[in-house]
């Protein structure tokens, strides 16, 4: 005790003790939950269905057809399952703003019940896969990490990057960063492959198997900087970058000081 | 006499005793170093390789070269009960388990980037301003030696870790080896002793890395450091400063107690990385197997070139008399770093027979005063620019949304275009900074003052400069081009005309100069 | 020689001029003070370099303004190391500018050419010590130690055999045998051709030998593979290649035929493969034909079917090399 007492009068006491304090306010931090849909009854799911024809009407068949069944510009949705819808405008990548390379994640345009009329409206034209339940999306109890993570870098690194901050395709193409997308959004985007993204079967990897990858990419997303400011996580470019400014900038001008006379 | 002088004194007297080193000591006290910051280049290098030495060493009490797989059981969670080999392994618990282990880690990489990227701006001050005519070439070959080995040794020591990164990094360092004709495929299994990867890649990289070059590295630079102080150190021109003598400061005490402060200094700014910033993140890589890739999988920045160059290749890979001849890999991989840096080491020695300048040169030159090796310059940075930027392609497409295809269609084209015409417009511009200096000799500085002339006109005032400031802008020399007969006296052709006729090409372009004024041409200004 | 006498002459080295602290005591003093507090503060970063090593533990987090949560451990070690170097240095080199003598020296170059007599005594004491070694005269030791030296030079190259086995074909094998099942990388599954969908990708390996249980990283650089699954009409294949599809589905080495790294990333939309290293892009509706970049073979292709049981099976083993070409790869 006594030893202690005498280090809080230390110098460094001070500030260490403020940084402490910052941390106290600075970690709160909120993981986002996931949103799922709760099972419909048969009459919700009907009023759903008309709603989101509706709303298909107005905001999607311009481009998507009247009956969803495509257009010069945009493929059919017919099959695609609200799995599919969920994922594309949940994340606001449609309704497109340009028509550009590929749609961006951006602010969704609709609502979380208009989305799930829209979804509920293309999974009643034909089947496909549909939004997996909160209880299928619970990667905390039945994922692995380590697995997760060498799942990840088997199925994902090479598009996604090793630690899933997005990269380059070709032709201007690119793969997102996967950082701070929500887990169902993660796991729809593995069973309908949007865009240029493939589709990963449930065979070839299982529930459980998507699930660790979730549960690894959600233990990156709030790993604390280990080694000090990450640089963005691609790899040595930054730390060459950093090296020509930072570093040699810092010591050449030390060297100019030292070369000038005093005065 | 106080105690401390005498025990002092006692020293010496036994040292020199039995060494004579009193006379040799007394000398080289006094040994004069000019102050310019742009020398102080080569001692971050040199600095860079003491933190190097030091924090390697602090790295191989833990780290175990070896490719044994093992199950990861230390204190990073993501990767816990995974197989990997034990070098990652014990990376890893440098990393995390080793208090300080990862700041050195972290010193110990930004210290090699930084080493490298110090021997390349020492080496542009040293060509730029033609520190390396004779009596020097010797010390640039060193130079050249130190920058080839530095890449290797930077490659060999980011490959230790057998990380998803450095897997990736030697998986195309051995397609490299296996591209070589004839005995590439045997070079490969010697070196990896068998099929790729192997066992014994990193238990032979880690010897080479840690003693063999290293050793070299030490024996290169005591020569490199040795020559400079034997021949005493290059000065900018100016008032005072001649061929014949060096200007600036004694060793004791400035010069020690700046060197010695700046060797600090560096030490303190790679350490300040190593605490602020992550390098090479081992843990976010994972272990290395050859069936993963990341997207942006790069080298460090002084091979980023060659990455550039290898994604920039046409895919051309012909078969001649059943034989495959991988181009796509040999033209970026080793032709032409090979080209380059040759090139780059004969370039004292070209130079010399270009201008037939057989003395001995200590006054630096200024680039513009040397037109044609400026440009040179300039048009190779170029080309190592596109080469480096189209390493990067892939994360400036991402960032700049631009496409990889254009930047590489870009680099293709530019990397073939864009010298040739650094090199015109920098020799263009040397000649105009020239003309500039010849003008503000001749009609002084403006000074921004207007007057009216009687006759009603203005004229701006013009302020005669000092002449320390006229001596810097004239001093230089000016040599007119070879004078290379095509025949002997008696009108018969010389051998080796084509030679001859290309010397008297090169020499009449690097000889292109604006005149420098001379105290008649000032006279003549005056009497108007 | 008319220009040298006409050129602007050299005023000579500047006279010297003061400093502050040479001039005025105070300046002086302060000067120092200045100095010792640099020293100062790199006595307290070291102090602060030895806490953290002490009391800080590895878990330890702090928020810090614009760097985000950092590792307080390691953070305040690096700053205390650093910051003890950095004021040493700043401190020796303010002394150096403001209290040491800053008297501009000339020292006197000499021409390292040595004197002529000194030249042509070398060259004859050289003259004598060969002569008196017989080297001229005694051709038979001459000859007979150059071929010995020249012989005994060989040696270390010899010594080096033992580095590696040679290639012989081991290049041109990999692990696929007729029948070997696809299975998943990693989880070493076997699939079914309806596991996968249309757009669907899958990392798959050769399945193990019975009785073995692991999978070496020299196997992998050579057996992995990548399953596609498209609509077989996208196929723009001849008959033969179409036949090592099935139903849709196509297999292709994921070692890049360039410089090895693994081609995995496919995108759906344009049915393009492309390898993250060196932008190779490869066309795999036309048995991955390259379309960009530095590769200039298509992947090998794994002809593929269905066992008895219904899993994806190989045909054949591959018929090329796999990975990156070397001088004999198709010798």
């Amino acid at each position: 005790m006594k030893r202690l007492s005498r280090y809080r009068r230390h110098r460094a006491a001070a500030p260490l003790l403020l940084i402490f304090a910052l941390l106290g306010i600075g970690t709160t931090f909120q993981v986002a939950g996931a949103t799922t849909t709760s099972p419909m009854t048969a009459e919700e799911r009907t009023a759903a269905i008309e709603e989101g024809k509706e709303i298909f009407l107005r905001g999607c068949s311009s481009c998507h057809g009247l009956n969803a069944e495509g257009g010069p510009i945009a493929p059919s949705l017919i099959g695609v399952g609200a799995a599919s819808v969920d994922f594309q405008v949940a994340t606001g990548r449609m309704p497109m703003a340009d028509m550009s390379q590929q749609a961006m994640r951006k602010a969704p345009v609709y609502t979380d019940e208009e989305v799930a009329a829209l979804a509920a409206y293309v999974a009643s034209l034909a089947p496909g896969p549909e939004i997996p339940t909160e209880e299928m999306l619970n990667y905390e109890r039945d994922g692995e990490l380590a697995e997760g993570g060498e799942l990840f870098r088997t199925n994902c690194a090479m598009c996604h990057n090793f630690a899933g901050q997005g990269g380059a395709l070709t032709q201007g193409k690119y793969a997102p960063s996967v950082m701070g997308v929500k887990p169902v959004h993660i796991y729809e985007a593995m069973i309908t492959g949007p865009q240029a993204m493939p589709v990963f079967s449930d065979k070839t990897l299982t529930p459980k198997e998507k699930l660790s990858i979730i549960k690894w990419i959600k233990h990156a997303e709030k790993e604390p900087q280990l080694g000090g400011v990450a640089l963005g996580r691609v790899g040595p470019v930054t730390e060459g970058l950093l090296v020509w400014t930072l570093g040699l900038g810092l010591l050449i001008g030390i060297a100019v000081w030292l070369a000038t006379k005093a005065k | 006499m106080s105690a401390r002088e005498r025990i002092a004194g006692n020293v010496a007297n036994y040292v020199d005793e039995r060494t004579g080193a009193a006379a040799w000591m007394k000398k080289n006290l006094q040994k004069v170093f000019p102050d310019h910051w742009s020398f102080m280049l080569g001692e971050i290098a040199l600095y860079s390789f003491v933190i190097l030495l030091l924090s390697g060493t602090f790295l191989t009490f833990w780290f175990d070269p070896s490719m044994r797989e093992v199950v990861y059981e230390g204190s990073y969670e993501p990767l816990q009960g995974l197989e990997m080999s034990a070098a990652y392994a014990s990376a890893l618990d440098i990393s995390f388990e080793v208090r300080g282990g990862l700041l050195m880690r972290q010193i110990h990489h930004w210290a090699a980037l930084i080493f490298m990227a110090a021997i390349v701006v020492h080496l542009m001050r040293v060509f730029f301003t033609g520190a390396f005519r004779k009596p020097r070439e010797f010390n640039w070959i060193i130079g050249i030696g130190l920058l080839t080995l530095g890449i290797v040794e930077g490659f060999l020591g980011y490959s230790l870790p057998d990380d998803l990164l450095s897997g990736t990094g030697i998986r195309i360092a051995e397609a490299i080896i296996q591209a070589v004709p004839v005995v590439g495929s045997y070079l490969s299994y010697f070196i990896f002793g068998g099929a790729f990867p192997g066992y014994t890649f990193i238990p032979r990289i880690y010897t080479v890395h840690i003693l063999i070059l290293p050793g070299i590295f030490l024996a290169l630079i005591t020569v490199h450091l040795m020559l400079v102080w034997y021949q005493k150190h290059t000065q900018y021109p100016g008032p005072g400063r001649t061929e014949k003598n060096v200007v600036g400061y004694p060793l004791l005490p400035i010069y020690m107690a700046k060197a010695g402060g700046f060797f600090f200094i560096v030490f303190g700014v790679t350490a300040l990385l190593g605490a602020v910033a992550s390098i090479n993140p081992i843990w976010l890589y994972g272990p290395y197997t050859p069936g993963q890739v990341s997207a942006g999988s790069q080298p460090d920045w002084y091979m980023g070139w060659l990455d550039g160059l290898v994604r920039m290749a046409p895919p051309l890979e012909p078969v001649i008399f059943g034989y495959t001849l991988s181009l796509n890999i040999l033209i970026p991989g080793l032709i032409l770093p090979g080209i380059i840096f040759t090139g780059m080491a004969l370039y004292p020695f070209i130079e010399q027979w270009i201008t037939g300048d057989k003395r001995e040169h200590h006054l630096l030159d200024r680039p513009r005063n040397a037109p044609n090796r400026t440009a040179l310059g300039v048009m190779s940075l170029t080309f190592m620019m596109i080469a480096l930027i189209n390493g990067g392609n892939d994360l400036i497409a991402t960032n700049f949304d631009l496409s990889i295809n254009q930047i590489m269609w870009f680099s293709r084209i530019g990397i073939i275009v864009l010298p040739p015409i650094a090199f015109i417009v920098t020799k263009r511009i040397c000649l105009s900074l020239q003309r500039a200096d010849r003008e503000l000799v001749l009609h002084g500085r403006e000074t921004g003052r207007l007057v009216m002339m009687p006759s009603g006109e203005f004229v701006e005032v013009h302020e005669p400069i000092s002449p320390e400031k006229a001596w810097l802008l004239t001093q230089h020399e000016q040599n007119a081009p070879l004078q290379l007969e095509d025949t002997d006296a008696r009108g018969v052709r010389r051998p080796g005309l084509l030679k001859s006729k290309l010397r008297k090409r090169f020499s009449v372009a690097h000889a292109e100069q604006v005149a420098k004024p001379t105290v008649a041409d000032l006279k003549e200004i005056e009497h108007h | 020689m008319s220009k040298e006498i006409e050129a602007i002459q050299d005023p000579g080295l500047p006279a010297h001029k003061l400093r502050q602290t040479d001039v005025d005591p105070k300046a002086a003093d302060r000067a120092e003070r200045q100095v010792a507090i640099l020293f100062g503060l790199s006595a307290l970063s070291t102090v602060l370099f030895i806490y953290s090593y002490l009391f800080i533990s590895t878990d330890t987090f702090v928020f810090i303004p614009l760097m985000g949560e950092q590792n307080a451990h390691q953070l305040f070690l690096g700053l205390g190391l650093a910051l003890a170097l950095l004021f040493i240095g700043l401190g020796a080199v303010h002394w150096a500018k403001t209290l040491m003598p800053d008297h501009e020296v000339i020292a006197q170059r000499h021409e390292f050419r040595s004197p002529d007599s000194d030249r042509e005594e070398f060259v004859k004491t050289a003259k004598e010590g060969a002569a008196a070694a017989g080297l001229g005269r005694r051709s038979l030791i001459k000859r007979s130690l150059g071929l010995s030296l020249g012989l005994v030079g060989l040696s270390p190259i010899l010594l080096l055999g033992d580095l590696g086995p040679l290639p012989g074909d081991d290049l041109k094998k990999t692990g696929w045998k007729a029948g070997s099942r696809l299975v998943t990388d990693p989880g070493d599954r076997p699939i079914r051709p309806e596991d996968l969908e249309v757009g669907a990708v899958a990392q798959t390996l050769p399945e193990l030998a019975p009785g073995k249980d692991h999978r070496s990283l020299n196997d992998i650089a050579k057996d992995a593979v990548l399953l596609i699954r498209l609509r077989p009409e996208d196929f723009n294949l001849d008959d033969e290649r179409l036949s090592w599809t099935y139903q849709g589905i196509i297999a292709f080495s994921k070692i890049c035929s360039h410089m090895g790294c693994a081609v995995a990333l496919y995108e759906q939309s344009t049915k393009h493969l492309l390898c993250p290293c060196h932008q190779s892009t490869f066309d795999v509706t036309r048995a991955a034909k390259v379309i960009f970049g530095p590769a200039a073979r298509p992947l090998p292709q794994l002809a593929i079917t269905v066992d008895e049981e219904g899993y994806l099976v190989a045909q054949a083993p591959f018929n090329e090399p796999v990975g990156p070409s070397f001088w004999g790869r198709s010798a």
